[in-house]
């Protein structure tokens, strides 16, 4: 695993390979030191499988002498195959943490040292990265890679954020508004920025989730301490069947050995699942590292899966970018020529990218683009005016929303023609954006602008209803504009005219009806609604802000990576469902192999149960403890992948995965200890 | 046979048809709106509210339920004590039987109150019939609308989107007893006295038979008790040999009504949840799982007692009627069979033939219905031990959908969980450690003198015991020797744990889901009344059972049938 | 908890009140209007209770039919069965001995004709009948002790017969045994 610090595409070279030797090399020397009884004891299922080992060990060691146990091999492979059961289990956890640990590494590599220029009482001094502090400000100019997290307070750069995002192309980042927040680990293309540090050294975002992928600071999640509890509860179910054996199997006149016991014991708990959980854990973790997303905590991949309510911003997510002009209508009465020239005008000053769009459309369609004369005097968009143009001399053009033109025409006293109300609606209906130009309090036309819907977008929101997530779309357009929109792009709501407290009022009600809401955003004035929503995905060129308020992160800047995150949520709880069936369907199989093998000695009859007709009641014993040790190291791809999420709805898929983990559980095992047996019955 | 095997169909049949109705009954009763029997039992009602100084229209947490719950309980167990202990000096005693002893007093006063009715004492011998009436066809009573009280609870608690208050514990078991139960007693027992079952006041009548042999003639006050015994899953006989004997089961017809008792009200609660919570699709694929497991429980057991006992047919004779040690004629084993099934998918303690001595795997079959005690189940706490099943397997099925389970839109969490594990894992350490003792000191002491039956059968009789005192069914492998203090007490410990926490347990669990936030159903909601989400609960069933108690089958009943040659 | 305690001796009363002291009352009335007013239906013989109908008895002597072996020897003061479990070789060989004697008394009777129910013991040890199959065996028997036709006795076990609505046919042993006497 070599990754150099600018390795455009360290992520996905990782992503390939389940494993690679290093990471088996690492993960089996842990394996070793998991073997702690202080560690083993977070993971109960476990933690009396080493109980037993211990056990076993020392009934081998007592067999060497006595032969009332049985002899001293069996009873050594019996503990051998319980010490592999144990390594077995630990080594999924290990291999799960040195994947996270690989990714992880990688990360780190863009947080190495790194020369700082810290500036101080105006001095520039030349620091270690590590030494910045929250607050301390520094300077990075061309070529310099940015020490740590911050916020840009003067400047604007361009920025290759590949080490971290692994796309190529450059951003911009400048101060103020909602592109000032750099990450440390990326560098700097040209020009010179101040930036303030935001977090403390080791704790930001992705010391965060270092230590999340790596496994330390891992806590349970909600769902995971239930299961913990349900598989707690066979283990102790089992306890209770293997003690009241013992005056049971008394009364029938049928010496039991320890190896037996032990060996059923084993076999009937739930050592699968117990050896696999920590591991899906992680991996979960990792998959949401792989899909460069930055999770504060495992809670919130799994809290993704349960989403009912995805809202996203139509501009840039639904639609490309910017809104592009298309048409140009003359008001009745006016001469197309005049109102051209009155757009064009206009947007001269317009530096928008839909400014631009009416210039382009213009040159399109014949008209050649003057110059901008010297006196004219741009009037800037606000919220107040919602209209924007420009002033010269005596002239002055605005082009804007309907109503507020209206209203600029009709406070002098010009009338407002019908022909136009009804063209701007009519555009509207259309998903267009219609702007009313007009000059001197005289309507010339209607600039119609058109919203370009991305390329298969309707899949992706086809996939989320599919799952059950109902998707809502954030504009700030008008009602009918966005309607057009969200028929168009398929998403099941839409909020128009949208300003920052109607998302907020918006998540609040949905959860007030008790829906778990989801929800992307960059700006500052995103902020707030990111921290209601039980998911926040904020953009990694968001503001500080608006990251520290979500309580994920998403590198690549894209807002459709919900869709991902829900996946992986959902593919988290699968993979701990489906395993724990699979795991406890098992134990029908090991019950026909081992419980006749106990008896068989002294009650013959029984021969009857032993329906795989397994050789020997020692090599019956050993098939069963040797497939429930196996099945862990053959099961840790699954865990480490995940199991397949299919949007095919929830009785589909839980009939599914019961076919397959459920019957295949109780199927698998038989046909594995027969096998093994006929390979085990050479000795025994 | 076949005749015999298109009865136990029609019967079982006509039970569905009667149940459906009933369920709507009992469901509008629970809801508390104006109803047509409000007219009929209102005034009584009215009665009872202001003896007991109740409010009906005060709603209750389910902390408050549970604590109306016990409380009357334990008045309950003092007042079954005093008059078992004093029976033998106190009035309406005409055979002049004698006290119990404090040992078998706790027992029968025990196993009544948790509508269990194991019977270590015989009714003819032990009981007077001021103890019979008084004492326990009260608890019969009373402990039946214990448990569907207890029901209506939960399913006023899966029914609420988030509340606290969970209805009126009183009211719910005030009309439990005045508005389905006794009408349904009326009936029954009116029914069963045309049938020639004895209702009178006399003791013992003396008689020289044909052959000139002095004997007794057992009767009583029977038919009040055995209408109630059989409609609230209670199952204690009037009589020693229980529903067997001839005036407590004298015909077909009388077996048929008792068989219908039996199991009419588990099913109507099962669709009266259908109707309460308006899932009726819901209800009936609880009602689908129930069933299919009763229906792989009695096939094996007809196949076993028509094929009659291997050992006999090795004596020559013929056995074309089946197994009949233990069984009546007027019955055959058709009908004793689908008895003994009925009676311990549902905790009914009565018998109409003796379990001790049905085939192997047929009482395998009964363990089994005991084992798992939620097929139809007891009244009301035969769906609160289903509850259980029905949150592990929303539990499993919502990780296996990726999505945190929730049932009717509340989250199941872990506390939630650590309940549910707890009351599954009671049941089965309950037996299995209760069975492990007993076997232990019989071990030994083989000479204690318990067990009627050598080997593996003996086994049997001691896992049997314990089974049926966890899942409070009361039938019995009588051929041990109960009425002892080890077993009186080690019973008594094992019914009381096996009633109260099952009921707290789901009580507990319904009432701090129904205080969470309730989330709409969306498209990612996995539905429960499908024909998979079915499987997968009989599944669970299956699996939890199978695995708890496969090692103890396979050293009784397993390997008796295999060695019975 | 006091409230509640109170409240539930309250409450408790009520209940008594309706069950105990209402409902069987109410039973008690029904009875009265049954062929036998509650009691057990008794059987006279000249005026003298030999019987009940539904209550088995000992027959031991070859003129009568006998019934099915009782673990309690047809005491009607108590009631029970053997609970003898199939795998029982105590059991096995009772029945055994109950076969030989069996044999013994029907000298005409070939083993694999006994069926099995004759010698088993019924649940209650209080059964009242046997089965046509029990019956018919017993024929040859009871002809040679009262000098009967085979027939004859043959007739009269057909016209004793009961047969429950869907099933095995079977006799009344107190009736039938009458109706020998009525011979």
């Amino acid at each position: 695993m070599l990754l150099s610090q600018h390795s455009i595409d360290n992520m996905k070279t990782t992503s390939n390979a389940l494993f690679t030797q290093k990471m088996v090399k690492e993960a089996l020397s842990a394996a070793f030191s998991k073997l702690s009884p202080k560690q083993m004891y977070h993971n109960p299922v476990m933690f009396t499988v080493e109980i037993g080992t211990v056990v076993m060990f020392l009934v081998s060691i007592y067999s060497i002498s006595q032969p009332d146990q049985g002899s001293f091999v069996y009873n050594a492979i019996v503990f051998f195959v319980l010490f592999l059961t144990l390594l077995f289990a630990n080594f999924a956890e290990a291999i799960a943490e040195a994947r996270g640990k690989a990714q992880a590494e990688s990360l780190r590599k863009t947080r190495e040292e790194t020369p700082a220029k810290l500036l101080k009482n105006d001095q520039i001094q030349s620091v270690s990265s590590s030494s910045l502090t929250k607050g301390d400000l520094f300077i990075c100019e061309a070529g310099d890679i940015i020490p740590s997290d911050g916020e840009i307070i003067e400047g604007l750069a361009t920025i290759d954020e590949s080490a971290i995002t692994g796309e190529s192309a450059p951003v911009i980042r400048e101060a103020g508004g909602d592109k000032s927040s750099v990450t440390g680990g990326t560098k700097v293309l040209s020009d010179k920025i101040k930036v303030r540090v935001t977090t403390q050294p080791g704790e930001s975002f992705l010391d965060k989730m270092i230590a999340l992928v790596e496994g330390a600071s891992r806590q349970k999640s909600p769902n995971e301490i239930a299961l913990t509890i349900l598989l707690a509860g066979f283990t102790l179910i089992f306890i209770i069947v293997c003690v009241s054996l013992k005056p049971f199997a008394d009364y029938a006149n049928t010496p039991i050995t320890i190896a037996a016991y032990i060996s059923l014991f084993v076999c009937l708990i739930p050592t699968t699942i117990g050896g696999l959980l920590s591991a899906i854990g992680i991996a979960g973790m990792d998959r949401a590292l792989r899909a460069n997303v930055i999770t504060k905590s495992g809670k919130a991949v799994e809290t993704a899966g349960d989403i009912d309510v995805l809202l996203l911003d139509k501009t840039g997510t639904i639609t490309i970018g910017n809104r592009k002009a298309t048409h140009f209508y003359p008001a009745p009465n006016q001469k197309t020529e005049d109102f051209v020239e009155a757009v064009v005008l206009s947007s001269l000053v317009d530096e928008t990218p839909e400014g631009k769009s009416v210039i382009e459309l213009a040159s399109q369609i014949g008209y050649t683009i003057p110059k901008l004369p010297m006196e004219a005097k741009a009037i800037p968009f606000t919220a107040e005016t919602r209209a924007s143009g420009v002033d010269l001399g005596n002239i002055s053009i605005r082009k804007g929303a309907m109503d507020s033109i209206k209203n600029w025409v009709e406070k002098a006293g010009n009338s407002f023609p019908e022909e136009v109300v009804e063209r701007t609606k009519s555009i509207a209906s259309n998903g267009g954006t219609p702007l009313v130009v007009a000059q001197n309090q005289q309507v010339l036309g209607i600039i119609e602008l058109q919203d370009i819907i991305k390329t298969g977008i309707q899949e992706r929101f086809e996939r989320l209803r599919k799952m059950g997530v109902k998707t809502v779309m954030v504009t700030g357009d008008n009602p009918l504009t966005a309607k057009y929109i969200a028929q168009k792009a398929g998403v099941d709501d839409f909020i128009a005219e949208a300003k920052p407290e109607d998302k907020m009022n918006y998540i609040k009600a949905e959860q007030a009806s008790g829906k778990l809401v989801a929800m992307m955003g960059d700006g500052t004035n995103d902020a707030p609604a990111l921290a209601q929503a039980d998911v926040g995905v904020a953009m990694n060129s968001g503001t500080a802000a608006a990251k520290e308020a979500s309580n994920m992160v998403d590198l690549d800047n894209d807002p459709t990576k919900l869709i991902e995150i829900v996946e992986i949520g959902k593919q988290l709880l699968m993979t701990r469902g489906t395993l724990t069936t699979f795991s406890i369907a098992n134990d029908v199989a090991k019950y026909f192999a081992i419980v006749p093998a106990l008896f068989v000695a002294s009650i013959p009859a029984l021969q009857s149960l032993n329906i795989m007709r397994l050789h020997s009641p020692e090599s019956a014993i050993l098939s069963a403890v040797i497939f429930n040790a196996i099945i862990i190291p053959i099961l840790i791809p699954l865990a480490l992948r995940g199991v397949k999420y299919r949007p095919i709805g929830a009785s589909a898929l839980l009939q599914r995965n019961l076919i397959v983990y459920g019957l295949g559980g109780v199927i698998v095992p038989f046909i594995g200890i027969k096998l093994l047996d006929m390979l085990v019955s050479v000795w025994f | 046979m076949e005749t015999d095997l298109l009865g136990i169909v029609a019967t079982f049949i006509l039970t569905i048809l009667l149940a459906w109705p009933l369920g709507k009954y009992i469901s509008a009763i629970y809801t508390g709106a104006p109803h047509w029997s409000d007219k009929i039992f209102g005034g009584i009602e009215r009665l009872f509210y202001k003896i007991g100084g109740i409010n009906p229209k005060l709603e209750m947490t389910w902390q408050e339920s549970l604590k109306a719950l016990l409380s009357i309980n334990l008045i309950w167990f003092l007042f079954a004590m005093f008059i078992l202990m004093n029976q033998g000096w106190l009035p309406w005693n005409p055979d002049h039987n004698p006290s119990m002893s404090p040992d078998l007093a706790f027992n029968t006063a025990v196993s009544f109150l948790v509508n269990c009715n194991l019977q270590h004492y015989s009714g003819e011998t032990g009981m007077s019939y001021l103890g019979q009436i008084t004492c326990l066809m009260f608890l019969q009573f009373v402990t039946a609308a214990t448990g569907m009280a207890a029901c209506a609870v939960v399913f006023k608690a899966m029914r609420e989107q988030t509340s606290q208050k969970l209805g009126n514990f009183y009211t719910y078991f005030i009309q439990s007893n005045t508005r389905i139960l006794l009408p349904l007693a009326l009936v029954v027992a009116g029914l069963l006295l045309f049938e020639g079952v004895p209702m009178n006041i006399e003791g013992k009548a003396n008689i020289h038979t044909l052959e000139g042999n002095a004997v007794q003639v057992a009767r009583g006050p029977a038919a009040a008790m055995v209408a109630i015994k059989q409609l609230g899953t209670n199952g204690g006989g009037f009589f020693g040999a229980n529903s067997s004997h001839p005036l407590e089961n004298p015909t077909y017809w009388s077996n048929a009504i008792e068989s219908i008792s039996i199991i009419l009200i588990p099913i109507a609660m099962v669709f009266a949840l259908g109707f309460y919570l308006n899932r009726k699709k819901l209800a009936l694929v609880i009602f689908g799982v129930m069933t299919v497991g009763f229906l792989a429980l009695i096939a094996p057991a007809l196949y076993f007692e028509w094929q009659g006992n291997p050992a006999i047919d090795h004596l020559g004779v013929t056995q074309t009627l089946g197994n009949m040690e233990g069984k009546e004629t007027r019955f055959g084993t058709t009908l004793s069979t689908y008895w003994a099934i009925i009676t311990t998918v549902t905790s009914n303690g009565s018998v109409n033939a003796m379990h001790d001595s049905l085939m192997p795997l047929t009482g395998m079959s009964a363990l089994l219905g005991m084992m798992i005690n939620a097929l139809y189940g007891g009244v009301g706490v035969g769906f609160l031990n289903f509850y259980v099943f029905i949150i592990i397997a929303v539990f499993i099925a919502g990780l296996m959908v990726g999505r945190t389970p929730e049932l009717f839109g509340k989250k199941i969490e872990a506390r939630e969980m650590k309940i549910a594990t707890l009351i599954a894992l009671l049941h089965p350490f309950l037996i299995l450690l209760g069975t492990g003792i007993a076997t232990y000191v019989a071990h030994q002491k083989p000479d204690i003198g318990w067990l009627n039956n050598p080997g593996f059968h003996g086994f049997s009789e001691m896992l049997y015991e314990y089974t049926s005192s966890a899942a409070n069914n009361g039938s019995g492998f009588e051929g041990l020797g109960d009425n002892t203090p080890f077993w009186n007490i080690s019973t008594g410990i094992v019914l009381i744990l096996s009633r109260y926490i099952p009921i707290i347990g789901p009580v507990a669990i319904a009432g701090i889901l129904a205080k969470k936030k309730h989330i709409p159903s969306g498209a990612g909601t996995l539905q429960l009344d499908t024909l998979t989400f079915g499987i997968l609960m009989f599944a669970v069933i299956l699996i939890l059972v199978a695995l708890a108690f496969f090692p103890a089958l396979t050293l009784g009943p397993l390997a008796e049938h295999f060695s019975l040659k | 908890m006091k409230n509640q305690l109170f409240t539930a001796i309250k409450l408790s009363l009520a209940c008594f009140i309706l069950l105990v002291v209402i409902y069987p009352l109410a039973v008690l009335g029904i009875a009265q209007f049954t062929p036998n007013k509650g009691d057990v239906a008794f059987v006279k013989v000249r005026d003298k209770i030999v019987g009940a109908r539904q209550i088995g008895q000992v027959f031991t002597q070859n003129k009568y039919f006998w019934g099915r072996p009782s673990a309690v020897n047809y005491d009607s003061g108590v009631s029970g069965g053997s609970n003898k479990g199939p795998s029982n070789p105590d059991y096995i060989q009772t029945v055994q001995a109950r076969r030989d004697t069996f044999l013994v008394h029907n000298p005409s009777i070939k083993a694999s004709e006994i069926p099995a129910e004759l010698l088993t013991a019924s649940g209650s040890g209080l059964d009242p009948h046997i089965s046509l199959q029990s019956a018919l065996v017993q024929v040859a028997r009871i002809a040679k002790a009262r000098n009967h036709s085979t027939e004859i006795i043959q007739k009269v076990v057909i016209n004793s017969l009961e047969k429950s609505p869907a099933g095995t046919p079977f006799v009344n042993v107190l009736e039938l045994n009458l109706a020998l006497d009525r011979l």
